[in-house]
C-alpha cells in the first residue's frame, strides 16, 4: 500500500535524522528534534491508519473508504489527510466483519480491547493508564503547555512505568499502553516511540 | 526618496559589490550566519560559522562620482567566539555566530553584541589614528633606554598614524542558557537586552554579566509534554516594556514586562487559524516561525515561516493584515524538502527604512521583495553572473507549471543548496546586503 509504504519511509527517514543529529556539532537541537518527532508521530499514525484500513479491506468490511494510493501521499495533498481521518472514524470491530457500517466518531478514549490491528486517531489522551507511575504535572502550569502528541515515554530510557499488555495477548504494548500497535509495524513503532527520547533527553 | 520603493516599478536594483571567496569549494567556517547594518548604516557586520565577525564600513561618497554611494570596505575583523567544550554534558559548543546586534552609538566607539549558542559578548570597536611619540625613557620601538643616556627632557606628543581599528571584548554574558540561543535584542532603553533560547528568555543589563533575569520560561514540568519552542524574540523599537517572541507552532506572543516579573502570561497572542485546504502532513513544521521583526514604526511586526511572510498589526491578534507567498511552488515538494533537510532552513526577513517594502530570501540564491504599498513583488538573484558593477538586476521568475517561458526557471531546476537565509536593509537608503552561502552581495538602487 503506497500510503503505508510512504509513511514507513518517512518514519525511517525521521529516525535516521534523529540519530544523525546526535552526532552533530553543538549537540542535539531541541527545535529540530521536536519537529522531527512531530513528523515521525504523524507518519506513525498514518501508517497505523493505513494498516487498519488494509486489515479492514482484508476482512471485507464494505463500509471502509479505500485508501487511495497516491504518488506523493505525504506531500501535502489534503486527500491523504482526509483519508486517514475517515479511516479512523470507523469503530474497529474486527470480530464481526459483517457488521453494518458504523459511522460514529472514533472514541479514542474507549478502553475496549480491540483486534489484531488497533489504532486510534492520535488524541494524546491517556486511556489505559498506570496512574501510580504517572508523571507529575504541575497544576499551576500554564494551560498552553498542553500534552504533546506523543507524551509516551521513550522505550529504552529507564522508567518506572509498567509495561502493559493487551488481554488478547496479540500485541506487545509499548510504554504506557496508550496506544497499541500494528503487528506489521511493530518494529517501526518501537523505533518511532524513541522520538520522545530526543525530547526527554534535554 | 530614501527607503522608498523596492518592488515597485520605480526602483531598479544594481549590483554594487560582492565579498568573500570566489571558488566554489566553500569552507564551512566561511559560511555567513548573520548580517546586520548598524543604526546609521555606515557599518555592516557579518558573522560566520567559524566564529568570526567582519565589519565593513561605507566609504564617504566620492566627490568624483556623486551618483554613486560609497562602497563598503573591510573595517575590522576579529574572532568573536571560539569552539568550547561542555565537559559536563560532553557536548561541543559551536562557535558559529547566531546573531549580531548593534548598540546605538553614544560616543566615538561602536558597540555590538554577538552571540553563539551559549555565550553573548559585547564588543567595543574603536579607532586609533594617533599615537604618542617622543617618550623620554623609551625608544620608538618600545625598548627602554638606558637612563644614563638621557640628557634632555621632552614632552611626548601625539602623531598621526595609520588608522587602526581595535575590537575588544568588554563584557561576556555566559552560563545563562541551557538551550541554544536563537535571538538577542537590544532594548530601546539602551541599558538592557534580551537573549532567547528554545525555552527561555533572559533579560540582561549591559553592564552586569554575572546575573540575568528570566522573563519567559515555557519549559514544561515534564519534557515529554513539550509541544513548542521559542524560535525568535525581539524588543519593541520604542516601547521599552514590550517584546514579542515567536514559536515553532506559528504563534507570536507579545509580553509587557510591567505586568509581571515573569512574562509567561502573554498580553497578546497572534495566531492565524489554519487554512483547512492547506492542511497536510507537514503543515505543522512549515508553520514554525523562523524570524520576527518589528517595523521601524513599531506599529507592525513581520513573521517568516517556511513558505510565507506575514505582516501583523499589533492591534489585531486574529490574523495578519498582509500575507506574501515567498515560494508557494514548494508546497507540493515538502516531502523532498524534508528528506534533504531544507524544510528546516530558517529564513530571516527585514524591513526597509520606511517600512514600505519587506525582503526575504529563498533558494537558488533568489531573494524576494514585497512592496506593501504598490502590492508588487519581485524576485532577484544574487549570482556571480550578474556581478558586473552597476549592472541592473533582472527580475527572475520560477515556472510553476505548464510551458516554461524563456528566462524562466523550473522548480525542479532550482538549486536547494544555494539558499539566502540572511538579508539586511540599510536603515535609510536603498542599499541591501544579501548573504549567499559564503558571499555577501551588496546591491543598491540605481541612482
Amino acid at each position: 500500500m503506497d500510503v503505508s509504504a510512504e509513511a514507513k519511509r518517512i518514519m525511517a527517514v525521521s529516525i535516521s535524522k534523529l540519530y544523525a543529529s546526535r552526532a552533530q556539532r553543538g549537540g542535539m537541537r531541541l527545535h529540530r528534534s521536536l519537529l522531527l518527532s512531530v513528523i515521525m508521530r504523524s507518519a506513525r499514525d498514518l501508517y497505523h491508519s493505513a494498516c487498519l484500513a488494509k486489515e479492514r479491506e482484508e476482512l471485507g468490511t464494505a463500509h471502509l473508504v479505500p485508501v487511495t494510493p497516491e504518488e506523493d501521499a505525504m506531500d501535502t495533498t489534503a486527500n491523504g489527510e482526509q483519508v486517514e481521518v475517515e479511516v479512523s472514524q470507523v469503530e474497529p470491530e474486527p470480530e464481526s466483519p459483517l457488521t453494518p457500517p458504523i459511522q460514529e466518531p472514533m472514541s479514542s478514549d474507549s478502553g475496549a480491547a480491540q483486534g489484531a490491528c488497533k489504532t486510534r486517531t492520535f488524541s494524546g489522551k491517556e486511556t489505559v493508564e498506570d496512574k501510580e507511575n504517572r508523571s507529575p504535572v504541575s497544576p499551576d502550569r500554564h494551560s498552553r503547555k498542553r500534552r504533546g502528541k506523543a507524551s509516551v515515554a521513550p522505550d529504552f530510557l529507564p522508567s518506572k512505568r509498567a509495561r502493559l499488555s493487551l488481554e488478547l495477548g496479540e500485541e506487545r504494548v509499548l510504554r504506557t499502553g496508550r496506544r497499541n500497535c500494528c503487528r506489521a509495524g511493530d518494529a517501526f513503532t518501537t523505533l518511532s516511540l524513541n522520538s520522545n527520547r530526543a525530547i526527554a533527553a534535554f | 526618496m530614501a527607503g522608498a520603493g523596492g518592488g515597485g516599478n520605480d526602483v531598479q536594483w544594481c549590483f554594487s559589490q560582492v565579498k568573500g571567496a570566489i571558488d566554489d569549494d566553500v569552507a564551512e567556517a566561511d559560511i555567513i550566519s548573520t548580517v546586520e547594518f548598524n543604526h546609521s548604516g555606515e557599518l555592516l557586520a557579518t558573522g560566520d560559522k567559524g566564529g568570526r565577525v567582519v565589519i565593513f564600513q561605507q566609504e564617504l561618497e566620492s566627490k568624483n562620482q556623486p551618483q554613486c554611494r560609497g562602497e563598503y570596505n573591510v573595517y575590522s575583523t576579529f574572532q568573536s567566539h571560539e569552539p568550547e567544550f561542555d565537559y559536563l554534558k560532553s557536548l561541543e559548543i559551536e562557535e558559529k555566530i547566531n546573531k549580531i546586534r548593534w548598540l546605538p552609538q553614544k560616543n566615538a566607539a561602536q558597540f555590538l553584541l554577538s552571540t553563539n549558542d551559549k555565550t553573548i559578548k559585547l564588543w567595543k570597536i574603536s579607532e586609533r589614528d594617533k599615537r604618542p611619540e617622543g617618550y623620554n625613557l623609551k625608544e620608538e620601538d618600545g625598548r627602554y633606554r638606558d637612563p644614563t643616556t638621557v640628557t634632555t627632557l621632552r614632552v611626548p606628543v601625539f602623531q598621526p598614524m595609520d588608522l587602526m581599528v581595535e575590537a575588544s571584548p568588554r563584557r561576556v554574558f555566559a552560563n545563562a542558557h541551557t538551550y541554544h540561543i536563537n535571538s538577542i535584542s537590544v532594548n530601546s532603553d539602551c541599558e538592557t537586552y534580551l537573549s532567547a533560547d528554545d525555552l527561555r528568555i533572559n533579560l540582561w543589563n549591559l553592564e552586569i554579566t554575572d546575573r540575568s533575569f528570566n522573563i519567559v520560561d515555557i519549559k514544561p514540568a515534564n519534557m515529554e509534554e513539550l509541544t513548542e519552542v521559542i524560535t525568535a524574540a525581539e524588543f519593541h523599537p520604542n516601547q521599552c516594556n514590550t517584546f514579542v517572541y515567536s514559536s515553532s507552532k506559528g504563534t507570536i506572543r507579545l509580553c509587557d514586562m510591567r505586568a509581571s516579573a515573569l512574562c509567561d502570561q502573554h498580553s497578546k497572542l497572534f495566531e492565524e487559524p489554519e487554512d483547512p485546504s492547506n492542511r497536510s502532513f507537514f503543515s505543522e513544521i512549515i508553520s514554525s516561525i523562523s524570524d520576527v521583526k518589528f517595523s521601524h514604526s513599531g506599529r507592525y511586526m513581520m513573521t517568516r515561516d517556511y513558505l510565507s511572510v506575514k505582516i501583523w498589526d499589533l492591534n489585531m491578534e486574529s490574523r495578519p493584515v498582509e500575507t506574501y507567498q515567498v515560494h508557494e511552488y514548494l508546497r507540493s515538494k515538502l516531502c523532498s524538502l524534508y528528506e534533504n533537510d531544507c524544510i528546516f532552513d530558517k529564513f530571516e526577513c527585514c524591513w526597509n527604512g520606511n517600512d514600505s517594502v519587506v525582503m526575504t530570501g529563498s533558494y537558488n540564491n533568489f531573494f524576494r521583495m514585497f512592496d506593501r504599498g504598490y502590492r508588487q513583488d519581485v524576485t532577484l538573484e544574487a549570482s556571480r553572473e550578474s556581478s558586473k558593477p552597476r549592472s541592473v538586476l533582472k527580475p527572475r521568475k520560477v515556472c510553476t507549471g505548464g510551458k516554461r517561458k524563456k528566462d524562466e526557471i523550473s522548480v525542479d531546476s532550482l538549486d536547494f543548496n544555494k539558499k539566502i537565509l540572511h538579508t539586511a536593509w540599510h536603515p535609510q537608503d536603498n542599499i541591501i546586503a544579501v548573504a549567499t552561502t559564503n558571499n555577501l552581495y551588496i546591491f543598491q538602487d540605481k541612482l
